[in-house]
């Protein structure tokens, strides 16, 4: 087996501290996190989480992780092709001859122009974390003063997993409450 | 979060805590709520020490006394080490107190062994008012960040309302799936606040689901790949661990192996499951294990582990650990199996539920594996002479190996004792040597390997358990680390507790290694002690030397007659070493069997 990144989807409870035992339990254990992205899911108590680790087999990683009390589902979706998306923020230096290429440049990989300063611009990419690799190395011929990046966003094709749905009676709560953004 | 205690706290300005003005009816502190939710819990004993942030916790157990007892340790390591030892004894949930800041990292290290063996404890501790959290205030810790490794799960409490919830989950998560521990920090201004206690308190679990006791689809298609293996095996062997123990599963294992005529080992954790003289019990495994059990498991073609952990103690070098073995892991917690040796069939479950499950399965067939057990057998007989404590070694008046002999002779007509050991030379002779009968009679640090787990730790189990003679065997650097707690026996008066120093003036299991692998470089490892016996009789114990083998067993026997707590220091042969032994890194088979042996390795290696 060699190394590579696997993609992992992770339901938790919302609690204080649950991103510390997260953290903390890749760090005592030896993964090598290559993204870790974290947010509200659809269900209010419950976040969803994306976690990118460099690791030749992810088994051990998805059971511990699934040992932690606060984690309600794991999935390792490296081989269910799940869409996956990153976005980033770069602040290119642009010359003014260079800006034209810039913004073509950008608006053919599919991103936009955010902001247009007298020397730097700030361009926004969101696709696949490959694609958006080959963007940045694109971006490199004109200087990159920043580079901002998400992380990956994992989300598995069709009908969601068992482990990854959330506890019924979280679920019940959200559909007889208004959730707090709506609120 | 709160700003600065709520404003119906009224503040004693003497004391600092709730004043006793009439409350509104209902009404209790957060105090009161934690010690009617640790009697929900049918919690009995609490070891700790209080301090500034946990007073308004101790304020009210004044009014709990008689149900909830207290029992004042001089050091919060002995105080979480006595719960272990009260867990470990009963399987109940042990329970240690600390204060907030070094109150609490005190019990670091007692939290850890308790996770590295599994051991279900509710260590709850004070913290600062929550609204001097985070400004670095006297005496805060951040103790939640710092036991997250370190525990199942850990919860840091600033509202009184909170408490029937989190103790209620804390008990229930220490105590189910694989047993562990499980912290509990409360801020000061909680545990003062006044509230009208919910006791129909849901638990919020959504991601905390051990594995459960009856069987699922899953088990139950890996319990037939496990009867299909067995039945198909010529040389099948048992593997049992603390999770035999743990489940309350050693008469299940014995039925098991008495049906089928599979011989078992157990783990360092697990002895105790078969008594040592059963004929299908071969011993234990692993770096101090005998020669003829390593070689079993290097021989076996079915490797059935219920409940061990595969640690490196008992591997040696995983890649040539089991070579020829079907490998079948039974363990309650998944992420068990697979993580060191691979598990050909992986069962996730409870051993006791599993063995019960297979057993009526399994053809009644005692005598069907005459020949492996014959092969077993002989190995045996080839390798006890070389097994030197049964051929002992004489170099002084008194060796390692008298002490336990003493000790089996007078245990043998007794069935009520415990022996909790602490970690070290004299821990591997114990396990070898000490003639084990049953479940619970063997209590020790295994994973974590904490020196000063014993005395403290015994202490817990005579608590936990007044009907058992309790012998704490320690070394004298271990005994040393935690000896203060003789203080605390003495005060809560118990009659119960022995301790026997295997003193030889050395941190022994180190100079044992720097005696076969460093050249006799002994850094650091001579020790001089004070008078043991002396230091006994100053804390009200009854103390004796013993310096010769011929007086060891009226040494134990009169201890063991004598109504109140004794220590004997028994002065052994300084530079005994504990054989056989696989030297760290090797495979299990590749073993030194006494020092004459090593000469030669030694000799054979070096240039001509």
């Amino acid at each position: 087996m060699t190394t590579q990144v696997h993609t992992l989807i992770a339901l938790v409870h919302d609690r204080p501290g649950v991103l510390h035992r997260i953290v903390t339990l890749l760090r005592r254990r030896g993964y090598n996190i290559v993204s870790l992205a974290v947010g509200r899911s659809e269900t209010p108590g419950i976040s969803r989480l994306t976690l990118a680790v460099s690791v030749d087999d992810a088994t051990q990683v998805v059971k511990q992780l699934d040992r932690l009390v606060e984690v309600i589902g794991v999935a390792d979706t490296t081989n269910a092709a799940p869409v996956v998306r990153e976005t980033a923020l770069l602040k290119v230096k642009a010359v003014v001859t260079a800006l034209t290429d810039i913004a073509e440049q950008t608006l053919a990989a599919g991103g936009r122009v955010l902001d247009l300063g007298p020397e730097e611009v700030i361009v926004e990419i969101t696709d696949a974390p490959e694609k958006v690799e080959q963007f940045v190395t694109a971006m490199r011929r004109f200087g990159i003063a920043e580079l901002m990046r998400t992380g990956r966003l994992a989300m598995l094709r069709g009908r969601t997993p068992r482990v990854l749905e959330a506890p019924n009676d979280y679920r019940a709560q959200a559909d007889g409450a208004p959730t707090e953004e709506a609120a | 979060m709160i700003d600065g205690p709520p404003p119906h706290i009224r503040f004693d300005s003497r004391t600092g805590s709730p004043s006793a003005g009439e409350p509104p009816a209902g009404q209790l502190t957060g105090a009161q709520i934690l010690c009617e939710a640790l009697i929900r819990e049918r919690v009995e004993v609490l070891f700790g020490i209080p301090g500034g942030c946990i007073m308004p916790f101790y304020h009210a157990m004044w009014e709990y006394r008689s149900q909830l007892r207290h029992v004042l340790v001089r050091h919060e390591q002995g105080g979480g080490h006595a719960a272990e030892g009260y867990a470990r004894a009963t399987g109940k949930v042990g329970v240690c107190i600390g204060t907030s800041g070094p109150g609490a990292t005190n019990l670091v290290t007692p939290i850890a062994d308790a996770w590295m063996d599994g051991t279900p404890l509710v260590a709850i501790t004070g913290q600062v008012p929550s609204h001097l959290l985070g400004t670095d205030a006297f005496q805060e810790t951040d103790i939640t960040g710092i036991t997250v490794p370190i525990t199942k799960h850990n919860y840091l409490v600033t509202s009184a309302a909170d408490i029937p919830r989190v103790i209620r989950e804390a008990f229930h998560i220490a105590q189910t799936g694989r047993p562990g521990p499980v912290l509990v920090d409360i801020t000061k201004d909680a545990q003062q606040e006044r509230c009208v206690p919910t006791w129909d308190v849901h638990m919020d679990l959504p991601g905390y689901r051990p594995a459960s006791r009856r069987a699922d689809r899953a088990a139950m298609q890996a319990i037939d790949e496990t009867v299909g293996a067995l039945l198909g095996a010529q040389r099948p062997l048992v593997l049992a661990g603390n999770g035999v123990i743990q489940s309350g599963a050693a008469h299940a294992l014995q039925r098991f192996a008495e049906r089928t005529g599979i011989p078992v080992v157990t783990t360092l954790q697990g002895l105790g499951a078969m008594p040592h003289d059963h004929p299908l019990m071969l011993g234990m495994p692993g770096m101090h294990g005998w020669v003829h059990v390593n070689r079993a498991i290097q021989r076996c073609d079915v490797l059935f582990n219920i409940g061990s952990r595969f640690d490196d103690r008992v591997t040696g070098k995983v890649s040539a650990f089991a070579p020829h073995a079907r490998v079948i892991h039974v363990d309650i917690d998944a992420a068990e199996i697979g993580k060191l040796v691979a598990a050909h069939i992986g069962v996730l479950g409870d051993a006791r539920d599993v063995l019960e499950t297979i057993t009526p399965r399994m053809p009644v067939q005692p005598d069907r594996y005459t020949m492996w057990r014959d092969e077993i057998a002989t190995l045996k007989r080839e390798f006890a002479p070389r097994q030197h404590y049964t051929r002992p070694l004489r170099t002084a008046p008194l060796m390692p190996q008298d002490v336990f002999a003493a000790f089996n002779r007078v245990a043998h007509s007794r069935r009520d004792w415990r022996v909790v050991t602490d970690v070290g030379q004299h821990q591997m002779w114990a396990a070898q040597l000490i003639d084990w009968q049953r479940a619970r009679s063997h209590i020790t640090s295994g994973g974590a390997g904490t020196m000063g787990f014993a005395v403290p730790a015994a202490m817990g189990a005579a608590i936990a358990d007044p009907t058992h003679t309790v012998w704490a065997f320690c070394g004298d650097g271990g005994f040393q680390m935690t000896s203060c707690e003789l203080a605390t026996i003495r005060q809560e008066g118990l009659t119960n507790v022995k301790v026997a120093v295997v003193n030889n003036g050395y941190l022994g299991m180190v100079r044992q290694w720097q005696q076969l692998f460093e050249g006799r470089r002994y850094s650091e490892t001579p020790l001089s002690g004070p008078d043991f016996a002396m230091l006994a009789r100053a804390h009200g114990w009854h103390g004796v030397t013993v310096e010769h083998a011929a007086d060891a067993e009226r040494a134990v026997s009169e201890a063991w007659a004598h109504h109140g707590p004794v220590l004997i220091d028994f002065r052994v042969e300084r530079e005994a070493n504990v054989f056989p032994m696989v030297p760290a890194g090797r495979a299990i088979h590749d073993m030194l069997h006494d020092e004459a042996h090593h000469e030669q390795l030694i000799a054979a290696t070096e240039p001509q």
